[in-house]
């Protein structure tokens, strides 16, 4: 291995020199903005992930499956996927081997910002020797790898649905540098690589375009421009970087390391936002995941379009689209950076309406007033209220003698039973979960049997975070000061609240899919299968929200047929209800109903099928095919 | 002149004059669907606050119309967002966004 160049240097890398240096010290900054935003605890909390092996594990497992090999995309659409790990995958590639090269082979070039980069045009090298051989056909590979992904990107540009893509974004003017840039870097160092080919060595791709230029171009004269072009595209690159999309590939790596850390979203563009926002790539996935979108006009709500204003601080669109989304997490369980654009826009919407004033003196009163007919959530055992107790003690027994309920939460002390505000207004549900309880001998207290107070969710939503706290502390008190240890609920929207700020210490809470499933295993009530056919709505809150796909379905298989929908669990359309958008109007919302009874009629159910007193009533208002609660279901087939 | 022994309390006495029509554009302008309420009172029947606290969106949108800015703000202050008048509503009237435009609006002096 021998330089040929003495020195060490030429002129021509110092395009990419700056812009490697402005990057870094941007970098630099932007690092210490997003750390200084963050509360002190949450800073506290991020050094002492990086002490964690597991959290470590997990953090260099994630940048390997979503920053370099996009594991995510892969799974949607290979060709896809395959193009955005391409490029990065067998870039960075290119940069390690270059450092190796350097490392091994001229170790007095260590620290040089530009050597490994440009390694071929510094050193000379016979590709019969072992070491040239080997590296420059890796070199090559990775080489052919990268541009055979900047192919796709091409293609994908003027046609995105050869790659699964309905729609994709549009670019703004920093990206469209950054793009011609990185689309020029790559053909441009092949180009650059062969016409050295020659005197530095190649393989099995920078050989033959050597071979080919020698023929008509004289080779030497185009090595110099060559280089110059290659590094000038670089340093743009790095200098249009912070402004475009392609900010997302030094940010996630961040991103998810804090995300890993637990942190939480406190501000809607500092801090862990900050991160979040721009660590999205652009990609477009969630244009296609909206449910908003079967209207073109509304293409324009889109998350990705959300986070390109929260970067420009565009407080009139931000607001606009804010308030506009169903929250119905599509986008973010399809995103695959995983930016949680819901908790952006909740806290986004916090600034506007967590100041509106309100008063809710009235829920003192109302915890206080022992007994009244309006009391809700009363009935904590032994008080005048409890006698909508169905106990059946004896029987219970029984229940407990076969084994099975002793070790399970379910049936070892008393059921607490929160049916929620919008069962109320469909008391089909709640007619059906009552002879489900009585069919199990459950011994159970109905919470809100004269009506309740709202669990807080749709506060939480509308980002009336303080009012949502005094609602929530209030509900807590009582399901705590109730004595039960399973609360079961009708409402997802309810669960998904309870689970993830009531802070209930040892209560299980269960949705009344969960609590049927396992009363089928526990053999406490037995079924007819019938020869109806089903089909389940995945409800945004029950599926993407708290994760529940399988005991539904188990449940639906154990009465009937269960056919399959167009788009289900985590990419079950919303109905259309709910309560996440605050301007989406009717006729939108209807568009969105219909779309997602399409998607899951497709395969003609005798019957649909959800478990969410709002789907419930939303569908019923649009289907042609009968709409029934999971358990109005199960309480039509009690043996 | 001659008495007749009854009169109107002045507290609920309408003063037209009072309507802000200023504001009343804004409330259009950030949720039209105000225009369709025929206040059937159905949001005020489902209404959860209300189990516990005078709550009406039906009365409040009548009191805007009547000028009575400070009475419809008490009757919408304790409301939880909950939905179940936007659930119920015959007019489909997205009443959520009604009663947050409303706090928005009329909570400014
Ligand atoms: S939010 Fe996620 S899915 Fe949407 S463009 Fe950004 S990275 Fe892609
Ligand atoms: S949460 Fe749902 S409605 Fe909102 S932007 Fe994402 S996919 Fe669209
Ligand atoms: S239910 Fe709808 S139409 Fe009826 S009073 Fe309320 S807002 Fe008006
Ligand atoms: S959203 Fe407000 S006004 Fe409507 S039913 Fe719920 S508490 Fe009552």
């Amino acid at each position: 291995m021998r330089e040929r160049i003495a020195g060490g240097y030429d002129p021509f890398v110092l395009p990419f020199v700056i812009g490697m240096i402005f990057i870094f010290i941007y970098l630099f900054i932007a690092l210490i903005r997003v750390f200084r935003a963050m509360p002190g605890s949450d800073r506290k909390k991020f050094f002492l992930s990086l002490l964690n092996p597991t959290i470590m594990y997990k953090n260099i497992r994630d940048v390997i499956c979503d920053c370099l090999l996009h594991i995510k995309i892969f799974k949607r659409n290979a060709l896809l996927g395959y193009m955005h790990a391409s490029i990065a995958f067998g870039w960075f590639m290119l940069i390690v081997l270059g450092h190796i090269e350097v490392m091994l082979f001229v170790p007095q070039r260590n620290g040089t910002l530009h050597y490994p980069i440009f390694y071929r045009y510094f050193v000379a090298e016979q590709n019969a020797t072992l070491k040239g051989a080997v590296f420059f056909f890796l070199m090559d590979f990775f080489l052919l790898v990268v541009l055979s992904g900047i192919g796709l990107a091409m293609y994908k540009r003027i046609r995105s649905t050869a790659l699964g893509m309905r729609r994709t974004t549009k670019p703004c003017f920093a990206d469209r540098v950054a793009l011609w840039c990185l689309w020029s870097i790559f053909p441009l160092r092949l180009l650059a690589e062969g016409f050295t080919a020659g005197i530095s060595g190649g393989s099995f791709l920078t050989k033959p375009v050597n071979m080919l230029f020698a023929n008509f171009l004289g080779n030497d004269m185009n090595v110099l421009p060559t280089w110059w072009a290659y590094s000038t595209a670089l340093g743009l690159f790095f200098l249009a970087l912070p402004f475009s999309r392609y900010m997302h590939i030094p940010t996630e790596v961040l991103y998810i390391f804090l995300r890993n850390a637990g942190l939480k979203i406190h501000h809607p563009r500092k801090g862990l936002a900050e991160a979040e926002i721009y660590s999205c790539s652009s990609c477009g996935l969630c244009i296609d995941a909206c449910p908003m979108n079967m209207q073109k006009k509304n293409l324009k709500y889109s998350s990705v379009y959300f986070v390109r204003f929260q970067r420009r601080n565009n407080k009139k669109k931000i607001n606009e689209i804010a308030e506009k989304c169903l929250m119905c997490g599509k986008c973010v369980a399809l995103c695959p950076v995983g930016v949680d654009s819901c908790g952006l826009k909740q806290a986004q919407r916090a600034t506007v309406t967590d100041k509106l004033p309100y008063n809710y003196s009235f829920l003192a009163s109302a915890h206080h007033q022992g007994g009244g007919p309006s009391m809700p959530l009363a009935p904590v055992s032994g008080s005048a209220t409890g006698n909508e107790v169905t106990a059946n003690a004896a029987a219970h027994g029984a229940g407990n003698a076969t084994g099975n309920a002793a070790q399970s939460a379910v049936g070892k002390d008393k059921v607490l039973y929160f049916a929620g505000c919008m069962t109320h207004l469909t008391p089909a549900i709640i007619k059906s979960m009552t002879t489900i309880f009585d069919a199990a001998k459950e011994d159970y207290v109905f919470a809100d049997k004269d009506g309740g107070v709202c669990c807080g969710r749709p506060l939480m939503l509308t980002g009336k975070v303080t009012a949502a706290k005094e609602v929530i502390e209030r509900n807590r008190e009582m399901i705590q000061d109730s004595g039960c240890k399973t609360v079961v609920l009708s409402c997802p929207i309810c669960l998904k609240v309870l689970k993830e700020e009531y802070n209930l210490k040892g209560i299980t809470l269960l949705h009344h899919t969960q609590y049927i499933n396992q009363l089928i295993d526990q053999k406490r009530i037995r079924l007819n299968h019938s020869e109806e056919s089903f089909v389940y709505h995945d409800p945004c809150e029950l599926g993407r929200g708290c994760n529940i796909y399988q005991e539904p379905r188990n449940v639906l298989s154990a009465i009937g047929e269960l056919k399959k929908a167009n788009k289900e669990k985590k990419e079950s359309i919303c109905c259309g209800g709910s309560l996440g958008s605050l301007t989406l109007n009717y006729h939108d919302r209807v568009k969105i109903t219909q779309e997602s009874l399409k998607a899951l009629t497709f395969d003609n159910p005798d019957k649909v099928i959800t478990a969410c007193p709002l789907c419930l009533k939303t569908f019923s208002d649009q289907s042609t095919t009968p709409v029934a609660d999971i358990a109005q279901a199960v309480a039509g087939n009690l043996k | 002149m001659a008495t007749f022994g009854y009169s109107l309390t002045p507290s609920s006495r309408i003063d037209l004059c009072k309507f802000n029509q200023e504001k009343w554009n804004r409330l259009v302008e950030l949720e039209s669907d105000v225009l369709k309420c025929m206040a059937c009172g159905s949001c005020t029947a489902s209404c959860t606050a209300g189990k516990f606290t005078r709550t009406s969106l039906r009365s409040a949108i009548l009191y805007i119309q009547n000028g009575q800015e400070k009475q419809a703000l008490e009757l919408v202050q304790s409301c939880l967002l909950c939905g179940k008048c936007f659930m119920v509503c015959p007019r489909a009237i997205n009443t959520r966004n009604l009663l947050l435009s409303i706090n928005k609006i009329y909570s400014v002096k």
